[in-house]
């Protein structure tokens, strides 16, 4: 496999079975759904800074159908949320990020040819491709897209009668996530085995990359979760097609009473979350893993009690599986229940804690080099610290009674998971980019890219605590209906603002992206100076990684400024030097 | 106009493309690499993050004193006084590490950028000591907020309900209804089969206890009187939040929810506090259709004696039902 053998343009660049292909497969349709589900929620936050006013833009987007006039439709209104929700949460930050980074980097930072299955690898993407195309079929279908918000709790999601969007519009998002779970297990399993088994000589477990850790261990959550969801959205199937009650009961909807007893919306809650809760880490972990690793480049320093980091990581995993119930603190769950999840809930903040704590640390008498990248991976910990905070709130079944389901809510996990992840993946993108293209990306751009993000972001989301701890509940098409929420346009056109700021400057990351492809800077080997793998590989892309043999591992791979080397850094491929100790 | 549209963002690209080609060009003339991270681009760098940093901060304490009227007015339950309290004490603890976490993480950023060439990071891969240090701090803040949280919650799902009036809280899309036992103190059963017509529902006629049930728009609580609201649901999943008592609970189509609080202030005393305007309300807080954003009724906290008027007035069942077939 590690010669160069003849490739068509159809087995290099679409049915490519080279992992770093398929990486790039993964990383421009997740950058393609990032803009769509971005540009969904700048046509919604519209509506929420100027109920009922008409914009141009969104008769442009939706059409006379779903804004005539240019007013935005109260059930367009519900498909744009649950459509933004569904593609950032999946698309964007599960399959992107981990689908990329995890293709990527785990042949090349464990020393490896390619995964352990091709072919698996190259099923895994075109599963998810096809999901993707009947995703985006489902926005234009004659009753809408999916409305029952992105956690598509039945009965609304199972009764056509509910709301349009419960239509064939539900239909197909079933069918999607149903090829997008395919995909993703595809995937884990590939991961998992090739990290486990096919890692060169001499890298053990314990000289592991931090990225590395966080991408086996996320490939373990999704596949012990993953199909949890899958039965989940199969009895959905059922309920809504062939008659069952495994979710329905007692229900009369539009002056009939449906036939279905004896099930339980709550079952669905729970198999939901059961998933839905490690998923929130099989999103923020590889981003912690590339922000690890990041951090350490750049601050030219080991990062800060390794295996604090990697206990902390399997943690955290460990704690997603027994935590889900938080999201159902008032489902009237036996109190007794509420009170275990309230308790594994805020253990979560040991570990994380931890994480923060080493990352301060590692900083702590660096050498700090300001690439994208690495304001990316501090932008990161910024919003780390700030959405796990209030996750303290949200962990608290007593106070979770008044803010649950509120801007609150929106706020929390829009910072500590969405943006967490997406300064994780910008991070991994600037800092691997020359890897992957062999080009530089172009450092203005980026730093202009990092401060309007960074700046708008917060611009977005920290106020919205304040609407939330204003009583404000989430998915409302308009809060005019109730004078309480009167004073809060303010707040609301704030937001917008920053929203459409920091919508606008990605386009400039776009650009920037698909200019340095072509038109970069050409990169040298190594243009960090960075210990790991890939950055003993030829610039020159080969199926293979390594023109000769795969070199062997000597050392962990976190060897910067130690004293008495010449250089800033020892690749891992360096042997030990007489008298020297491993960390 | 679309052409023109598509004009400008052609134009802006080709603007962007030619100012990135000239950069290049320029640094290839002095022999540099254009993307190559420079001590200055540090020095900026980090200065800006410092700047950043500290109108981040500042701004946080801006929105807090431009907005903290908006917020919703203390608890009027009893039960809601003690979550304002846990709900002070963790706000107070997650603002002061929010707040310190930040300044050591911006001055670091300032303090360690690399200056010179020379400029070597300290090598400190671990020290097992303050690791341990901190996952204990952690855990013994997190015991106390724990142990405080369970012990409201506790308060709040086991209270007392024996002297507690009962009231139901019926959601349907899109709207509320309230149904009050009457003088038999019972409420009549039900049976979603029989929701038809006025008996919007369900409740089964042939109960005894139904007949002098009453079925309201509005619900009517007594200031300092426990009650207990019992909640279903005929359609799908709607969430009946009464965010100025504290109080949020799911209706679940097929099985019956409930809370227990006790209110302590009047709507009257509340406008005198709040303003004329001031009402309770009870508002749906789970998606549930197109008009889910309009899902809500009134809430009126007043005197026995109000409320005692105000429930002889409304028809019992019976009257509304059998009556009129």
């Amino acid at each position: 496999m590690s010669d160069h053998h003849n490739e068509t343009f159809i087995s290099k660049y679409i049915f490519s079975i080279d992992h770093k292909m398929i990486a790039k497969q993964f990383l421009i349709t997740g950058m393609f759904m990032g803009i769509v589900g971005m540009l969904m929620s700048i046509l919604f936050r519209l509506q929420l800074s100027n109920p009922g006013e008409s914009f141009a833009v969104l008769e442009w987007f939706l059409g006379d159908k779903w804004a005539p006039g240019g007013i935005l439709d109260p059930n367009m209104y519900l498909s744009l949320v649950t459509m933004h929700g569904t593609i950032l949460v999946f698309w964007v930050l599960t399959a992107g990020l981990t689908g990329t980074f995890a293709n990527f980097l785990i042949p090349l930072q464990i020393g490896a040819r390619d995964m352990a299955s091709g072919f698996i690898n190259m099923l895994s993407y075109w599963f998810f491709f096809a999901a993707t195309v009947v995703l985006l079929i489902s926005l234009f279908v004659e009753t809408g897209p999916a409305s029952a918000g992105w956690t598509i709790y039945p009965p609304l999601s199972a009764l056509p009668q509910a709301i349009p969007g419960s239509g064939l519009g539900q239909d197909l998002w079933l069918i999607a996530m149903t090829l997008f779970v395919v995909s993703s297990l595809l995937g884990g399993l590939n991961y998992i085995v090739t990290i486990l088994n096919l890692r060169t000589k001499g890298m053990s477990m314990s000289r592991l990359p931090l990225t590395m850790w966080a991408l086996l261990i996320v490939a373990i959550l999704g596949v012990l979760s993953f199909p949890v969801l899958l039965s989940a959205a199969l009895l959905l199937i059922f309920d809504r097609s062939f008659g069952t009650s495994f979710y329905l009961s007692d229900i009369v909807i539009g002056g009939e009473a449906l036939h279905h007893t004896g099930g339980s919306p709550i079952l669905f809650e729970h198999l939901f979350w059961f998933l839905g809760h490690p998923e929130v880490y099989i999103i923020l972990l590889p981003a912690l893993g590339i922000v690890s690793e990041i951090i350490s480049v750049n601050s030219r320093k080991p990062i800060f009690g390794y295996k604090a980091m990697v206990v902390s990581l399997m943690a955290i995993a460990f704690l997603s599986f027994i935590v889900w119930g938080h999201h159902m603190f008032i489902t009237g769950m036996d109190p007794f229940l509420g009170s275990v999840f309230t308790f594994t809930t805020l253990l979560i903040a040991i570990p994380s804690a931890v994480k923060v704590f080493n990352y301060l640390a590692t900083l702590w008498k660096a050498s700090i080099r300001f690439t994208p990248a690495m304001l990316f991976a501090i932008g990161f910990v910024s919003t780390f610290i700030t959405g796990g905070l209030t996750g303290l709130i949200l962990g608290d079944s007593a106070l979770d009674i008044n803010v649950h389901d509120t801007y609150f809510v929106v706020g929390h996990f829009h910072i500590v998971m969405g943006l967490s992840a997406i300064y994780g993946m910008f991070a991994g993108v600037y800092h691997w980019f020359p890897k992957m293209y062999g080009r530089m990306m172009n450092k203005k751009l980026g730093y202009i890219h990092f401060w309007v993000t960074f700046i708008s972001a917060y611009g977005v989301f920290f106020p919205m605590h304040f609407l939330g701890l204003a009583g404000l509940p989430r998915r409302y098409y308009t809060n005019s209906a109730f004078p309480m929420f009167d004073g809060l346009s303010d707040i609301n056109e704030i937001i917008t603002f920053f929203a459409i700021l920091g919508g606008l400057v990605q386009l400039l990351f776009v650009f920037n992206f698909f200019y340095s492809i072509f038109k970069g800077t050409k990169a040298t080997e190594n243009p960090w100076g960075s210990n790991t793998l890939e950055w003993t590989t030829p610039i020159e892309r080969i199926h293979g990684n390594w023109p000769g043999e795969i070199p062997s591992v000597h050392r962990w791979a976190y060897d910067y400024s130690k004293p008495g080397a010449e250089k800033d850094f020892i690749p891992q491929t360096e042997p030990l030097k007489e008298g020297e100790t491993e960390h | 106009m679309n052409i023109l549209i598509i004009l400008v963002a052609f134009l802006v690209v080709a603007t962007l493309v030619q100012l990135l080609r000239v950069g290049e060009l320029l640094s290839e003339v002095k022999n540099q690499d254009v993307n190559k991270v420079t001590e200055k681009d540090n020095k900026n760098q980090s200065m800006i993050m410092t700047i950043v940093g500290i109108l981040f901060l500042a701004s946080c304490v801006w929105q807090y004193f431009s907005w903290v009227h908006l917020m919703l007015p203390g608890a009027t339950s009893e039960h809601g006084v003690t979550i304002d309290n846990l709900m002070a004490f963790t706000m107070i603890l997650i603002i002061v590490v929010f707040i310190l976490l930040h300044i050591v993480l911006f001055y670091f950023i300032y303090k360690y950028r690399k200056a010179a060439d020379n400029d070597v990071a300290y090598y400190y891969p671990h020290n097992n000591k303050l690791e341990l240090i901190w996952t204990i701090a952690p855990t013994i803040v997190l015991t106390v907020v724990i142990l405080y949280g369970l012990s409201v919650w506790d308060q709040i799902t086991n209270a007392d309900t024996s002297k507690s009036e009962v009231i139901e809280v019926y959601g349907k899309q899109f709207d509320w209804k309230a149904r009050y036992p009457g003088e038999d103190k019972t409420l009549g059963s039900y049976n979603y089969k029989l929701v038809q017509g006025l008996n919007a529902l369900g409740v089964d006629m042939d109960d005894e206890t139904s007949l002098d049930d009453k079925v309201t728009r509005e619900l009517h609580l007594v200031v300092d009187k426990p009650v207990l609201l019992k909640f279903r649901s005929q359609d799908i999943i709607h969430s009946a939040f009464l965010p100025h008592f504290r109080v949020q609970m799911n209706c679940v189509p097929g099985m019956s929810t409930q809370f227990a609080f006790t209110p302590t202030k009047t709507t009257s005393e509340m406008k005198d506090q709040e303003g004329e305007d001031f009402e309770y309300v009870l508002l749906c807080n789970k998606i549930c259709g197109v008009a889910h954003y309009n899902m809500q009724m009134k809430v009126v906290v007043e005197t026995q004696e109000k409320y005692d008027a105000w429930l002889a007035e409304q028809n019992t069942l019976s009257e509304k039902l059998l009556t009129q077939k």
